[in-house]
């Protein structure tokens, strides 16, 4: 097993650094060890963050150095058992594509609309890590032609639910927010919800479909998530 | 038990510890500014857990007892004082029935904090108590205070009138030039030579555009090898980002849990209360320390803060 660089991050973190690019297997390794930390409980760890590619772990000095911290994760590192290939949990998103950009973006790309929901909706899309916002998802994978630059000047609110396109990076806004994405729809259901258990939807190393509705699906679903019987279909695929 | 607010001040909200352990969720974790002046707070009133506090930002407010109280004011000094007499910091204050606990602007510092036997009584949100404003939740209503807001107060576990009385010398934020020890990394690598020199020897301005997520400095600008962009990663309280026009940032209790941006280094837990409350034209200086060095200041820090308590505890059973 790759064995990652320890860096510092001041007197109370570790960082685990498993590359310098955004992959897939490098991504299923920094999950991978921070699903290991919390399983072993590592005594003194107050916290993990997992990124595209390194794990932040959060530590209490006067409970254990970090001198012999990193020499635990280094021996975590040793045995993980990376979970990429075997099996795959998809989230369906339902998407009313009806956002305000979808014609900049399909005349940007030379395609139709349709097309350009085509694409988006075509594919899965793994969830390398949350960060920015609760439930705010950094998606990878998204179909290069529909790639395109994020607004000159940023809207100073989006509400929540938007779905959205910012050069290579596709995403939903989970809260309402300041931001530069080209708009193309809207999804009903709420990523990040502070009343709910758990009060965010997803989990990094998901992958999430995005499903195309019509107007009246949206107002049905909309509902649903209103009164909290809305429940997004997972399957596993692999 | 409860208080009211009579003035909220320029920016008062509930702040405790933080909401740790959300992080990969993306939730920014909130909390005090200043660890220090929290933890001796909720030790001046017994608190021997972590309690949510009062946390104001330079300017101050009014508050109204609607029951007998002990709290106590750490951090900027903003003159407080109770029913119209001055009352000291860094002690414990009980105060009656109707008496008017009052702030003015802060004289040296900037964030002063109130702690209240039993702690402020507001549900905890994802197992902290603090306000995030980002999200609209946490602390009394994931807002700042307004007037007329009446906080209650969770019960103490032993009489108030049992609560000792408590004094330490208070810490001073006076003058306006600070050296934060920092540890170098982790991606020191991204600098050249020069850069790291520069880092550590130039003076850096506290800029107005400072809040309770980052400071902003200004100064000589840092030199980079070829650019400060990296895949966005973990962002700590402390983490020093260097944006592209190559003038550092520190990250403070509101930042968000990750950033795209090059950390030259991360100042040390026991500095972050003097950068904190620095105010705005105040000068710092960066000195580097190795992480073991950093490591031990953190425990040495802790101890005296456990004797602390102890020693409320001693006098408590007395």
């Amino acid at each position: 097993m790759e064995q990652p660089v320890i860096l510092r991050s001041g007197d109370c973190a570790l960082v685990a650094e498993f590359g310098k690019e955004i992959d897939e297997h490098t991504n299923a390794l920094v999950q991978a060890l921070d699903r290991a930390v919390r399983e072993k409980g590592i005594f003194g760890v107050r916290e993990c963050v997992p990124t595209f590619r390194s794990l932040t772990v959060l530590f209490d000095p006067s409970l254990i150095s970090g001198k012999r911290l990193k020499k635990k994760l280094l021996r975590l590192c040793r045995t993980l058992s990376v979970q990429e290939q075997s099996k795959k949990v998809v989230i369906e998103v339902p998407v009313f594509y009806n956002g305000e950009d979808l014609n900049d973006v399909a005349a940007y790309a030379k395609l139709t609309p349709e097309e350009v929901v085509r694409l988006h909706a075509g594919r899965d899309y793994r969830i390398y890590m949350l960060g920015f916002l609760p439930g705010f998802v950094y998606l990878g994978g998204m179909d290069e032609r529909i790639f395109c630059p994020r607004l000159s000047t940023p809207r100073t609110k989006i509400h929540a639910g938007a779905v959205g396109i910012g050069g290579e990076q596709t995403g939903i806004y989970p809260l309402p927010s300041p931001g530069g994405w080209r708009l193309i729809g809207t999804t009903p259901i709420r990523p990040y919800d502070a009343s709910r258990t758990p009060p965010v939807l997803f989990s990094a190393g998901e992958y999430i479909r995005f499903v195309p509705i019509d107007e009246s699906t949206f107002s049905e679903i909309q509902k649903q998530v209103e009164a909290g019987t809305y429940v997004c279909r997972r399957t596993e695929v692999g | 038990m409860e208080f009211q607010v009579l003035s909220p001040g320029a920016l008062t909200t509930v702040q405790d510890g933080g909401r740790n352990g959300y992080g990969y969720l993306g939730f920014n974790a909130s909390g005090v500014m200043d660890a220090r002046a929290y933890r001796i707070a909720n030790a001046l009133v017994g608190n021997f857990t972590d309690e949510a506090v009062l946390e104001m930002a330079m300017l101050g407010g009014k508050f109204q007892f609607t029951a007998p109280c002990v709290f106590a004011v750490t951090g900027a000094d903003m003159g407080a004082a109770l029913s119209g007499e001055k009352i000291q910091m860094y002690r414990t204050i009980r105060a009656e029935k109707g008496d008017i606990l009052t702030f003015s602007a802060a004289k040296t510092g900037f964030y002063t904090y109130v702690a209240f036997a039993g702690g402020i009584d507001v549900e905890p949100v994802l197992g902290s108590r603090s306000t995030n404003l980002k999200c609209g939740i946490g602390g009394f209503h994931g807002r700042k205070l307004q007037k007329g807001d009446i906080l209650s107060l969770r019960p103490t576990a032993v009489p108030m009138e049992k609560l000792p009385c408590v004094r330490i010398p208070a810490e001073s934020y006076t003058g306006n030039s600070v050296t934060l020890r920092v540890v170098l990394g982790p991606q020191d690598d991204y600098f050249t030579k020069a850069g790291l020199e520069t880092f550590l020897s130039a003076p850096y301005r506290v800029t107005a555009d400072t809040d309770r997520m980052g400071c902003k400095l200004d100064g000589a600008k840092i030199e980079y090898k070829d650019k400060v962009d990296i895949i966005s990663d973990g962002i700590v309280f402390g983490s020093i980002q260097v944006p592209p026009a190559g003038t550092p940032m520190v990250m403070l209790a509101d930042r968000q849990t990750t950033g795209g941006y090059a950390k030259i280094a991360t100042v040390v837990s026991i500095d972050l209360p003097q950068l904190v409350q620095r105010r705005p034209g105040d000068t710092v200086y960066f000195q580097a320390v190795s992480a073991r060095q950093a490591e031990k200041l953190y425990r040495k820090e802790q101890r005296a803060l456990d004797r602390l308590l102890i020693r409320y505890g001693r006098d408590l059973v007395r």
